[in-house]
């Protein structure tokens, strides 16, 4: 059986643990780890786990679903042409692409499906491998999707796409085939930074992890209880991976270039909590430190240089700098990309190099670049779980409706971690906030929410080992509340005022020449990419 | 007099077979404040806020003055009624130490263990029927089969269940609006109940066995102990709520059952049917239909309606189940309803402790009967319900049948 629980919507109910122990774990009050492949003889118990979610979040593959309803063939708004032969063409075959596809077919289209994706699985998900994964419960090879209903799809896997031909509309593939489209959902997300001096990077023992053979190799290398681990990053992966290292009892060291864990997500208020826990865990936590070089012998990884001047010997290396995203095949498509992602419309159409709006060409995940209605429409990226699913859903729904059937994508931001038994979640965008201040609960036992402000509102909340809170500070966020919010709650804090709440000072990624504009007239003017008018 | 207000004919005893039509009335406004400063919430989306708003409280000593008289009869008993009627912090402290005996994440696999042994007491219950050609649904099966499960796992001898089940229904009786006589009788019962939990839980320290007793007086976790008031009130609610309300789960789901003759025989013939259906049994005919006695610590702006500080609210879950602008065709029974995010278990912190053991036994009793009873039909229908309209369901289920098959 497949399983995945969209972890975005969990309210640790525990209902699944309860019903199917075996499947479903609990981790303190209320994060949940689960099997995503678990055996058959446990096949009734996980779907009663499945019925009985009260936020609907855990899903099976199709199993756990009433006979499939007829196809919806009445109401049909758009291009019928579209929807009944039409071409739809998805690169990107993760998590995105799949929920893409599921609600295409959701909503009737009856064309054919192309699914291209550069690695030669199925779409899987990424959460576990850097937890159920490392922790030894659940293999790489186990954590391919659910299919929640016949895709129907033709796949082309272990090919990557090279190249995007919009005169013609066609996607060029590395073994040199064309496949034509109508319509195309650009959904390739994001790789992992790896480690910036190549040879380095080359050490037997430095890892990243984003991939499934990224997380089996490191997982073989962690069984074999290396002396010392250094995680590269803290923030939410290399902070999940150091625990990993202290529930397997592996010393591990942790540079951060920042002031704390987290700080770039959260701010260095809520961070330095985090940075706290770390260390009451036995996590060497180097803050405002960076790693100098990576040394190794015979190939092999030995030790580490820290700007702090130390020196420490290491076998593994996770590198945990966030990610890259898959872009490049894009450069001489016309469309506007660059090293932020796609850019595009609020119902995820891609905007080509001039900032114009296409017709046929979609974005969704980790890639997407859209602009934020709630948050002055700048644009933003939010490589999260929830976010894939949610954008994939609008896109493929505005993939075949007509103008005026289109929906935006209006989705406050959600994103959740669990680390050192602690279930962080966060809703709305807290790096946009200007202070912070606890709301309910308290520091000292992590159980306590804090909300986020931008000059008076809310603009976002996290709860530490207190979900279940997260609703009504994302009505809150909706509403533009005011901030710090006037309210008396249960269980109010000791200290409610609100403080700087220390997010580094945002580098946006757009501040490099992006285009050179040519032409005078209004009609001649055309924007370029630099990076292909300046090629070296 | 006033004309009684909507809320009222709900309360009314004479409209407990068939509140729905009230129910939609109600939902015309999602807040409307009663004559007697109650605030009553009905519609999904509103009921789901109100139980993630942090200003929603379930202690009633945050209720005005005022309304002193209205607090739930719980003050008279002296706090028996464990975690149920505080707040967080106090609340998540109480409900995690009761938690640590009954599931995970210390305990993961205790109600799970338990399966063998409750499709053993179903199968029981039903052999016992093929001696005749009439039962009550409800003295047959429904009531015994959920005390047995949790005097099995609290530690009851299940022999004192006539002792016990004569204090319970003076406190359940007085979930509505009591009486001062029913209030003292309600007290007096509580108050006997929790000396006789004293006594069992001096029995299980010096004899500890498996059960949840034994753990309570036994194991330290993190947060330390329950003790005295709280041990009692936390005993006293696990045995009352721990059954109380899974009678009217399997009642109405049989109920239900015999008025959709097609959704029994699915029951009959389909493997893993009895999942999915009780999980809309339990939207479309809850076993709790009001949570009453919850206030508000500040004013909240809800459904175009402010609920003030201090004032009593009543969260209409029932009626929130069957709000059709957010549930496809909630008035129809529809067993493969997909994404069914019903209210009946409430939401948030308060989330019902004893939900995975009420779907379970709702799963094994109602398939159990339905494979076994041949021709089985209602003598009464509606039958006669109990009292409260609080927890809904009939008092008695007369059925007739022609046989019973063997397991």
């Amino acid at each position: 059986m497949r399983v995945v629980v969209d972890l975005t919507k969990c309210e640790g109910y525990a209902q699944c643990a309860f019903l199917a122990p075996e499947a479903f774990r609990m981790v303190g009050d209320e994060a949940l780890m689960f099997d995503p492949s678990p055996p058959d003889e446990l096949r009734e118990k996980v779907l009663r786990a499945a019925a009985a979610c009260p936020v609907q979040a855990l899903q099976v593959d199709m199993a756990d679903l009433p006979p499939q309803p007829q196809a919806e063939t009445t109401a049909v708004h758009g291009d019928d042409r579209l929807r009944h032969d039409g071409r739809v063409v998805i690169v990107g075959a993760s998590l995105a692409g799949l929920k893409a596809a599921e609600q295409l077919r959701a909503e009737g289209f009856a064309g054919s499906l192309t699914m291209i994706g550069d690695e030669p699985e199925e779409p899987y998900d990424r959460p576990p491998l850097s937890k159920q994964v490392q922790t030894g419960w659940v293999h790489s090879a186990d954590t391919t999707l659910p299919r929640r209903r016949e895709i129907d799809a033709e796949w082309k896997l272990g090919v990557a796409a090279t190249g995007l031909d919009l005169d013609r509309n066609v996607v060029t593939l590395a073994d040199g085939q064309e496949v034509g489209f109508d319509r195309l959902l650009i959904s390739t997300g994001v790789r992992a930074r790896p480690w910036p001096i190549p040879e380095e990077a080359a050490l037997d023992g430095v890892f990243t992890i984003r991939t499934r053979a990224d997380a089996s190799g490191l997982r073989e290398r962690l069984m074999n209880k290396p002396s010392r681990v250094l995680v590269i990053g803290s923030g939410f992966t290399g902070s999940e991976m150091a625990s990993v290292c202290v529930e397997l009892g592996i010393p591990v060291t942790v540079a951060e270039a920042g002031p704390a864990p987290l700080s770039g997500a959260l701010g260095g208020v809520i961070g330095r909590i985090a940075g706290g826990i770390m260390r009451e865990h036995g996590v060497d936590l180097r803050t405002n430190t960076m790693v100098t070089s990576l040394q190794g012998e015979d190939g092999r990884l030995r030790r580490a240089l820290l700007s702090d001047g130390t020196t420490i010997d290491v076998d593994v290396a996770v590198v945990a700098l966030g990610g890259i995203r898959n872009v490049e095949w894009l450069e001489n498509s016309n469309l506007a990309v660059g090293v932020w992602g796609v850019a595009c419309d609020a119902g995820c159409r891609a905007f080509d190099a001039n900032g114009l709006v296409t017709d046929d060409v979609f974005v969704a995940g980790d890639v997407a670049r859209q602009p934020q209605p709630m948050f002055g429409y700048q644009f933003l990226a939010m490589e999260h779980w929830g976010n894939a699913v949610s954008q994939a859903e609008v896109a493929a729904h505005n993939m075949i409706s007509s103008e005026s059937d289109r929906w935006p994508h209006l989705e406050v931001s959600a994103f959740w971690s669990l680390q050192f038994g602690n279930n962080i979640k966060s809703v709305g965008v807290p790096t946009f906030a200007d202070q912070v201040a606890i709301t309910q609960g308290s520091v000292h036992t992590r159980q306590f929410v804090a909300a986020y402000g931008y000059k008076g509102r809310m603009v976002g909340a996290v709860s530490w080992n207190q979900g279940k809170w997260l609703d009504f500070y994302e009505d809150l966020i909706e509403q533009a509340a005011p901030f710090p919010p006037p309210y008396e709650m249960t269980n109010p804090p000791e200290d409610r005022t609100p403080v700087p709440a220390e997010f580094p000072e945002r580098t946006y990624p757009g501040r490099e020449a992006t285009v050179v504009v040519t032409g005078h007239d209004p009609s001649e003017r055309r924007a370029t990419l630099v990076r292909n008018a300046r090629r070296r | 007099m006033t004309e009684p207000s909507l809320y009222d004919e709900i309360l009314d005893y004479a409209n407990r077979a068939n509140p729905w039509p009230l129910y939609e009335k109600l939902r015309s406004q999602p807040v409307w404040q009663e004559a007697d400063g109650t605030f009553v919430v009905s519609t999904y989306r509103e009921v789901l806020a109100l139980q993630h708003d942090p200003r929603l409280s379930s202690d009633p000593s945050n209720l005005l003055p005022e309304f002193a008289a209205m607090r739930p009869p719980a003050e008279a008993g002296g706090g028996a009624t464990g975690f149920i009627r505080t707040d967080p912090p106090r609340h998540d402290v109480l409900r995690r130490i009761a938690m640590r005996q009954f599931g995970p994440p210390h305990r993961p696999d205790y109600v799970d263990s338990f399966v063998p042994a409750m499709q053993g007491i179903v199968g029981k219950l039903v052999d016992k029927l093929a001696d005749k050609q009439e039962a009550d649904v409800v003295d047959d099966v429904a009531y015994p089969l959920p005390v047995a499960v949790i005097c099995r796992m609290l530690g009851v001898p299940p022999e004192d269940e006539p002792t016990f089940s004569a204090w319970v229904e003076p406190i359940v009786n007085s979930l509505g609006n009591p009486t001062p006589e029913q209030l003292k009788e309600r007290g007096d019962a509580v108050q006997a109940m929790a000396n006789y939990m004293f006594e069992l839980a001096q029995r299980r320290r010096a004899e500890p066995g498996d059960d949840m007793i034994s753990g309570y007086v036994q194991d330290d976790g993190p947060d330390g102990r329950l003790e005295g008031a709280d041990l009692f009130g936390t005993l006293v609610l696990l045995l009352i709520a721990g059954h109380e309300t899974t009678v009217n789960l399997i009642t109405n789901g049989w109920l239900t059952l015999q008025r959709h003759p097609d959704v029994l025989q699915r029951l009959r013939t389909e493997p893993d049917f009895s999942i999915r259906l009780v999980e809309e049994l339990l939207r479309y005919e809850p076993p709790v239909h009001i949570l009453p006695f919850r206030t508000a610590t500040d004013d909240i702006e809800l459904g175009g309606a402010t609920i003030r500080k201090g004032h009593p609210i009543s969260v209409m879950l029932a009626s929130g189940n069957h709000d059709s602008t957010c549930i496809p065709h909630a008035d129809r029974f529809d067993p493969d309803r997909r994404d069914n995010v019903h209210l009946s278990f409430a939401s948030g912190v308060h989330y019902c402790f004893g939900a995975p053991l009420a779907r379970l036994e709702a799963q094994l009793a109602l398939t159990e009967l339905a494979r076994r009873l041949d021709n089985p039909r209602l003598l009464a229908d509606p039958p006669p319900y109990r009292p409260s309209p609080v927890l809904r369901g009939p008092v008695h289920l007369p059925i007739a049948y022609d046989g019973v098959s063997p397991a």
